[in-house]
């Protein structure tokens, strides 16, 4: 029950913040946001350390197609549930004025939006049957796409579509691969969804690679990779910072998520053997996400596409099939969350304050505001992997076994830690640094909200800096679980 | 091939791979290792973490007095620095190895990497080094940032450099030596910043970082490599396995550890980023890009002997980038007006010599670590002198606007000529020992880069020379409104400690102390004769030093000295004046198409890919129709039923499958 008490309370959240009346529906939601945080530490708590799916529920949905109502977490899916609970507070709580402004669509329905995509994403992350799997991930698109439409810059509207088709067309092709799934189950004699009966059928090479297809597409989009990422930079500029922490720090992960859930878990054969496509565009979008991001004008473009660059990173990372990789790739899903979440809501704390967002129409910021700039500064050092901050002990740990896999391989991943130095060192020089625009408005330092909702991702970031190990310990049994799936102990990888 | 899976293979089958750092029982006060370093921390994070968002008194008395704080961490760490040296002295040989291991950094099926501390001869020189010198920088930081509102923070940026360093010096693998590295970088970059108001400032910081990192893909490739080889990066276990690596690999680890030094070190080819660095306050020269951070590559060398010494072809670029750099940056040192470029030249310059040594094996790495201290100390020394000119002569840092100052500021004037004499090698002081025994060492080892060496000194002679004789000799040509005068006691203070330090340094190698005293560490000297008697080397290299201080006075000394730097005047100057063309290659080689690659993909990013993909699906799918809706305003209804669309197909699809 767990499980389902963690998505219902956002979920019937979602409902009653839309009904109270304005003037309490942002502490009614806060409220069930910070349940829901309290249900996702308990779910923690009653976790144990070790592998396996973990408090599963299973009830059968349609018997006759083999759908069940099924969830459970392991290793993986802990994190990422963690994770969700942590940042939605987190953004309702910086979004508390901001989404009440002239020209947004109001507080009640920031609120009340973001709490049902709390609720998809968290299903998506323990759902163990394959169809409702599919459902949620869909799911998630709508609270996504009025978040995005409703809230932001002008132009939102069309960035909204934008992702909307992506998203969709992604969610099409992988439809095809769950009705795959579905025969060939079928096929065997025991038609059923549940991912557990899945993984236990041999599915024959050819077959395997149709539904990989499928399945990966799909992925690479949500996640997203060169070159299905264009949607990414465009949702990123307009929509809210908020809503950029809840699709970039969230909902993207579901596309790594997927990729070790389904990819490695029912695929293995044909991850393995589409490992050196996976393997180039990992690394084509590493360095050309960095590339295009010091290209850019608008800060928040150019971190929208440093997470271009930082997907790459985590799917190289899994599709290195090795010990380190893979632990590597999914500290990296949480790492970038955070540190991700703290530059996209510093960047909104200062666009606010000086009405652009254009990198070269500010400069000097730091003078005025030490405190907003000092955080700025901990998110682009912590983009650009820089030791002490939790990034770089994932960045290290995917490089060494990219190196492992191929030594030109971790050769080329390895040029990101000078690209990105670089977008982020220039954006905070042209922006924080120099003697500021003439004619300018002073701006004024983050104020004690402010320093509340960005101060719990700094102390994460050097916390898992320096003690990364509470993380590992749930993801090494899951790594083990895995790499034994695909076939590999952890001996070592395919030869 | 997976080299990690050959060596856990190799694991497997019985050949063990060790992971224990050495722990020769530590114990007593060795047990307070860790404190070395969490000391200055703490002082960072309470001056940079705590103080910004504390209100009324407490961050009033932080802003007021929070330099006393930065200064007394970095004096207590120096204490317990001593503290633990003696100590070690009180140790047989075998046992001045002390490990302590702390918490388990991260760790996977595969690997270990462990926080842990490695205390050794080598580092309880370091630790000396940096904990002293940087106590003393501190000190004198309180009176040269004393009109700094931003005192606070200068002081917090200090403490950090401190800890970072330590943690750089005491790790026990290169993981953790990594770290350091990189908070090093970074509180270097924070430093020479400091005045980020100013754009240079703030471009300089940016470059130092930015071209560090290039350096950082060797030393983080050498990690990578180590883990795929060796399976970990301990320093111990490292150099215990080693010798089963294949000669390719060592090259290919000798290389990529030189490039992470030439990095950090400002060797050439990425020495671009030092002379730009000297935008920072003149302590942090002194401390970061003088005595201390800007030694870190000199340091990873020696360390990494063990690997060293199995590669002959890494060992030779060790040398030939160590004697162009030492003449590079000597000849940079010849045309600068600007003091603490001239300086930071000569740094460069003098690292090559230490880099030289490190390249020239056991026999030269602990005149390498003697020239590394003593350097720490006249160059420390100089760099504050001319920061207490600076402070004399209204923030002006060209030396063409000087000239007789030795009276103005007598104090300044005679400490400084105490690293002047040490520098160029006057015998007896500091730097003529160590200077003597890293070019005798380079003419036994191969006598032309010996004589490069010796050359060198000469150039070094003349730079210098040129430097104290427009400074504090000539006549003055001082500014109308500048009124030189003496810096107060506080910072001449750590003037005359340095000063002292410089003349009487060379006692290190009485009796051949700090070469028995490194032997653990570098190995044992196998002694080549060098071609000519040792008592004639030094005569020579006297001569030499004596003929280029001689070319300074007929050419610099002798002469009217002009307030503005002729124009027309040999290319071999321009060339100089010109950090001999490094940004200008730089630019043409990386900045310039960098910067269309960049402008170019981000076009083509929105132009190409994202046409590409609206375009193939507007063919497929009809997306411009719904692009166009959306300036109709029909995009939420048509996009919602889009997705319910896309639901029913689910079911439709399940139920064709299905009959």
């Amino acid at each position: 029950m767990m499980l389902t008490i963690l998505i219902l309370l956002p979920l019937v959240g979602a409902v009653v913040t839309a009904f109270v009346p304005g003037a309490l529906a942002r502490l009614v939601g806060l409220g069930f946001a910070a349940a829901t945080l309290l249900a996702g530490v308990v779910t923690a708590t009653r976790y144990s350390v070790g592998g396996g799916m973990q408090l599963t529920e299973t009830h059968v949905w349609i018997e006759s197609l083999g759908v069940h109502y099924a969830l459970g977490v392991d290793g993986l899916g802990l994190l990422m549930v963690l994770l969700t609970v942590v940042l939605v507070p987190i953004v309702l709580l910086a979004g508390w004025k901001e989404s009440d402004e002239p020209g947004n669509s109001g507080a009640k329905a920031f609120f009340a939006w973001t709490l049902a995509l709390e609720a998809m994403s968290l299903a998506v992350f323990t759902a163990t049957d394959v169809l409702l799997f599919y459902v949620v991930f869909e799911a998630t698109l709508i609270p996504a796409y009025f978040l995005i439409g409703g809230f932001g810059r002008a132009g939102r509207g069309r960035a909204a579509t934008k992702f909307l088709i992506y998203q969709l067309a992604g969610g099409l092709i992988m439809l095809a691969s769950v009705i795959g799934l579905y025969v060939v189950s079928a096929d065997a004699g025991n038609p059923s969804f549940l991912i557990s009966d899945l993984a236990a059928i041999d599915i024959d090479p050819i077959t395997q690679r149709w539904l990989f297809a499928g399945f990966f597409i799909a992925f690479a989009i949500k996640a997203p990779m060169f070159p299905v990422h264009t949607w990414l930079a465009d949702t990123t500029e307009k929509a809210t910072t908020g809503t950029s922490v809840l699709l970039v720090c969230i909902l993207d992960k579901i596309g790594t998520f997927g990729m070790l859930r389904f990819c490695l878990g029912l695929l293995p054969d044909a991850s393995q053997w589409a490992t050196p496509v996976v393997v180039v565009l990992a690394l084509v979008s590493i360095i050309y996400g960095a590339l295009v991001a010091i290209g850019q004008d608008d800060v928040l473009r150019l971190i929208g596409l440093t997470s271009l660059s930082h997907f790459g990173f985590i799917v190289l990372g899994i599709f290195v099939f090795s010990s380190t990789g893979s632990a590597g790739a999914i500290l990296y899903m949480v790492n970038h969350g955070i540190a991700t979440a703290l530059m996209f809501l510093v960047a909104g704390f200062l666009i606010r304050r000086t009405g652009t967002a254009s990198i070269r129409e500010m400069g000097g910021v730091e003078k005025a505001a030490p405190v907003l700039a000092g955080f700025f500064l901990v998110g682009g050092l912590a983009a650009a992997g820089l030791p002490g901050l939790s990034p770089f002990v994932s960045e290290m740990m995917v490089i060494i076994a990219a190196f492992d896999h191929h030594w030109l391989v971790g050769s080329v991943a390895v040029l990101a830690i000078v690209l990105a130095a670089f977008y982020a060192l220039w954006m905070y020089q042209r922006t924080m640094t120099g003697p500021g625009r003439e004619g300018a408005a002073v701006v004024p330092d983050l104020d004690r909200r402010e320093v509340g909702i960005l101060a719990p991702l700094l102390l994460a970031l050097v916390l898992f800096g320096f003690y990364p190990m509470p993380l590992l310990d749930v993801i090494n049994p899951f790594v083990q679980d895995s790499l034994a799936s695909v076939g590999i102990g952890q001996e070592g990888g395919p030869q | 091939m997976n080299l990690l899976s050959q060596s856990v293979l190799r694991a497997a089958e019985g050949t063990e791979i060790p992971v224990v750092a050495p722990d020769a029982g530590a114990g007593g006060v060795f047990d307070l290792l860790w404190l070395v370093i969490a000391l200055p921390l703490l002082g960072a994070f309470l001056l940079l973490g705590v103080a910004p968002f504390l209100k009324g008194s407490p961050k009033a008395a932080l802003d007021k007095h929070g330099h006393l704080l930065g200064t007394a961490t970095s004096v207590s760490s120096f204490v317990l620095s001593l503290v633990l040296f003696v100590s070690l002295l009180g140790r047989g040989e075998e046992e001045r190895q002390v490990g302590q291991q702390l918490w388990t950094w991260f760790e996977t099926a595969t690997i270990s990497v462990g926080m842990d501390l490695l205390y050794d001869p080598l580092a309880a020189l370091f630790l000396l080094l940096i904990t002293g010198v940087g106590s003393l920088i501190h000190v004198y930081a309180i009176g040269y940032m004393e009109h700094d509102p931003r005192r606070r923070r200068f002081f917090g940026y200090l403490n950090l450099f401190v800890a970072a360093m330590l943690t750089l010096i005491l790790s026990a693998n290169f993981v953790g030596l990594f770290l350091g590295w990189e908070g090093v970088g970074l509180a270097s970059y924070l430093l020479i910043g400091f005045w980020q108001h100013k754009p240079s400032a703030a471009a300089a910081a940016k470059k130092a970082f930015v071209i560090n990192r290039v350096g950082d893909i060797g030393l983080s490739l050498a990690i990578a490599l180590m883990f795929a080889t060796f399976g970990t990066t301990d320093f111990a276990a490292v150099s215990e396995v080693a010798g089963e690596a294949d000669q390719g690999t060592l090259n290919a680890l000798g290389l990529l550890l030189l490039l992470g030094a030439c990095g950090k070190s400002a060797q050439v080819p990425l020495q671009a980023w030092l002379l730009d660095a000297m935008e920072g306050p003149t302590p942090v020269s002194a401390l970061i890009h003088a005595a201390t951070m800007v030694t870190a590559g000199v340091y990873l060398v020696v360390r990494s002997n063990f690997i060293y010494e199995l590669t002959p072809v890494a060992q030779t670029a060790v040398v030939v980038v160590a004697t162009v750099t030492l003449l590079w940056g000597a000849i940079l040192g010849c045309a600068k007006d600007d003091i603490k470029k001239a300086l930071a030249g000569s740094t460069m310059s003098q690292i090559g010599y230490m880099m030289l040594a490190a390249g020239l094996g056991p026999a030269g790495y602990p005149y390498a670590i003697f020239h590394l201290l003593t350097h720490g100390f006249f160059k420390a020394n100089m760099f504050l002198g001319a920061g207490s000119v600076m402070h004399g002569m209204n923030d002006d840092v060209d030396m063409r606007h000087y000239g007789a100052l030795r009276k103005a500021m007598p104090v300044t004037f005679l400490t400084f000529a105490m690293g002047y004499l040490a520098i160029i090698g006057f015998p007896g002081f500091s730097g003529f020992w160590s200077k003597d025994r890293i070019i005798e060492t380079a003419l036994a080892e191969n006598l032309f880069v010996g004589l490069l060496a010796l050359l060198g000194a000469g150039i070094t002679a003349f730079y210098m020379t040129r430097l104290m004789l427009m400074t504090f000799f000539t006549e003055k040509r001082w500014a109308q409104d500048v009124h030189p005068h003496e810096s107060p006691k506080v910072m001449t203070f750590p003037l005359i400690v340095l000063a002292a330090l410089s003349v009487l340094g060379g006692v290190l190698l009485l009796g051949d102390w700090i070469k028995t005293w490194l032997e653990p560490v570098t190995g044992t000297v196998e002694h080549h004769e060098p071609p000519l008697p040792a008592l004639v080397i030094t005569l020579i290299i006297t001569a030499v030093v004596a003929i280029g201080v001689a070319a300074a006075w007929f050419l610099v000394g002798r002469r009217e000295i002009p307030r503005e730097a002729p124009q027309d005047v040999s290319f071999a100057t321009r060339a100089a004046r010109a950090d001999l063309y490094g940004d200008a290659i730089n630019d043409a080689v990386v900045v310039r198409p960098g910067a269309s690659l960049v402008g170019g993909l981000a076009t083509f990013d929105r132009v190409g890919v994202d046409g590409a993909v609206e375009g193939g699906s507007a063919a497929v799918g009809g997306l411009s129709s719904t692009l166009r809706r959306v300036q109709n305003g029909f995009v939420r209804s048509y996009a919602l039923s889009l997705l319910a669309g896309a639901l029913l197909v689910v079911l439709a699809l399940l139920a064709v499958n299905l009959g």
